[in-house]
């Protein structure tokens, strides 16, 4: 079945986008990505440690060749930081496709919605390919694609908490009015989350810490490849009506007596 | 002559262009970017821009994150 995911004009088979942090090493990172058939992967910026600089680095391990490298902007609580560093993950060579995330508080890491907004018209105008990190809210998701963004990425949960959708029904409502893909991005704890997210409309999710922080990362990885393709599977088929009583499956006809 | 790199000071030669210290840290193959006094330099340009005394680099790459 042909269903591509399509972000900004290019097509990927996958509807999964993985992290890179927090694993043992980088072999363990390259297996996990393998397992989990991502082919966009997010990647963060930082300063090259000067008294080992030579040594190998991830990218030796995650081919820009074979993935869409996805740098993000975590760590920046401010607009100017955030296009920085955006616009130091270009000059470094692998495209314009940038996660946006201005951070606007240390323990819940929620975005700060006003920075947001004023980092992706800037980077917008500078023909970067924005993919904001974002609060479930439906009428921030609406500004963010109004300005350009090439898709809104609602959270489910706080990043890093594992707990899953909190709030599904303004994801829907995110869903009925967006014209932009919807990916979510953080929150996400095990399997089934995903495939809940896929299941109800949408278009990919995004996550690190669910697979670097299960207890065995590849067999979590293969598990949210299996989950997201179920949930993605389900949305298409559409599923049954809820009833509130049962519905026999076995024929009444024919019933020995 | 002193620059600061990444923060710390650094000690180098009069006249250094950036290939120089991209080189110099056994950067050369790696996907890098460069900032000098908060301009970006283009990776074309590494060969031409000289650093001058005070001039505060910034040499980022890419590490794991989500």
């Amino acid at each position: 079945m042909k269903d591509p995911f399509v972000l900004a004009g290019k097509e990927y088979q996958s509807r999964l986008i993985v992290g890179t942090g927090k694993y043992k090493d980088f072999a363990e990172n390259k297996r996990a990505v393998e397992a989990s058939g991502a082919e966009i992967v997010t990647v963060a910026v930082r300063r090259v440690n000067i008294t080992d600089s030579g040594k190998e680095n991830l990218l030796d391990y995650i081919d820009p060749k074979k993935y869409t490298i996805l740098p993000n902007t975590a760590g920046c609580y401010t607009a100017d930081d955030a296009v920085r560093t955006c616009r130091l993950a270009r000059a470094a060579g692998v495209g314009n496709l940038v996660k946006l995330e201005v951070i606007g508080d240390e323990r819940t890491l929620f975005p700060d919605v006003p920075a947001t907004i004023e980092a992706a018209k800037i980077l917008v105008k500078e023909g970067f390919i924005v993919l904001p990190y974002i609060l479930d809210d439906p009428v921030t998701c609406k500004k963010l694609e109004d300005i350009g963004c090439a898709a809104v990425m609602p959270l489910a949960a706080p990043i890093g908490s594992g707990l899953g959708i909190r709030n599904p029904y303004n994801l829907r409502i995110i869903l009925e009015h967006s014209r932009v893909p919807v990916i979510v991005d953080a929150g996400v704890g095990t399997a089934s989350d995903a495939a809940v997210a896929l299941e109800m409309g949408c278009d990919a999710v995004l996550m690190n810490t669910a697979i670097a922080g299960a207890k065995d990362p590849i067999l979590m990885a293969e598990a949210m490849k299996l989950g997201v393709e179920a949930g993605r599977k389900a949305f298409l088929a559409g599923r049954m009506p809820k009833k509130l009583y049962a519905t026999a499956s076995s024929p009444l006809d024919g019933m020995i007596e | 002559m002193t620059v600061k790199l990444n923060g710390e000071t650094r000690e180098c030669r009069d006249g250094m262009t950036i290939a120089d210290l991209v080189a110099e840290l056994g950067l050369g193959a790696k996907r890098i970017a460069v900032e000098v006094n908060r301009d970006i330099i283009p990776r074309e340009d590494y060969a031409q821009h000289r650093l001058h005394v005070g001039d505060e680099i910034e040499v980022v790459h890419f590490v794991g994150g989500g």
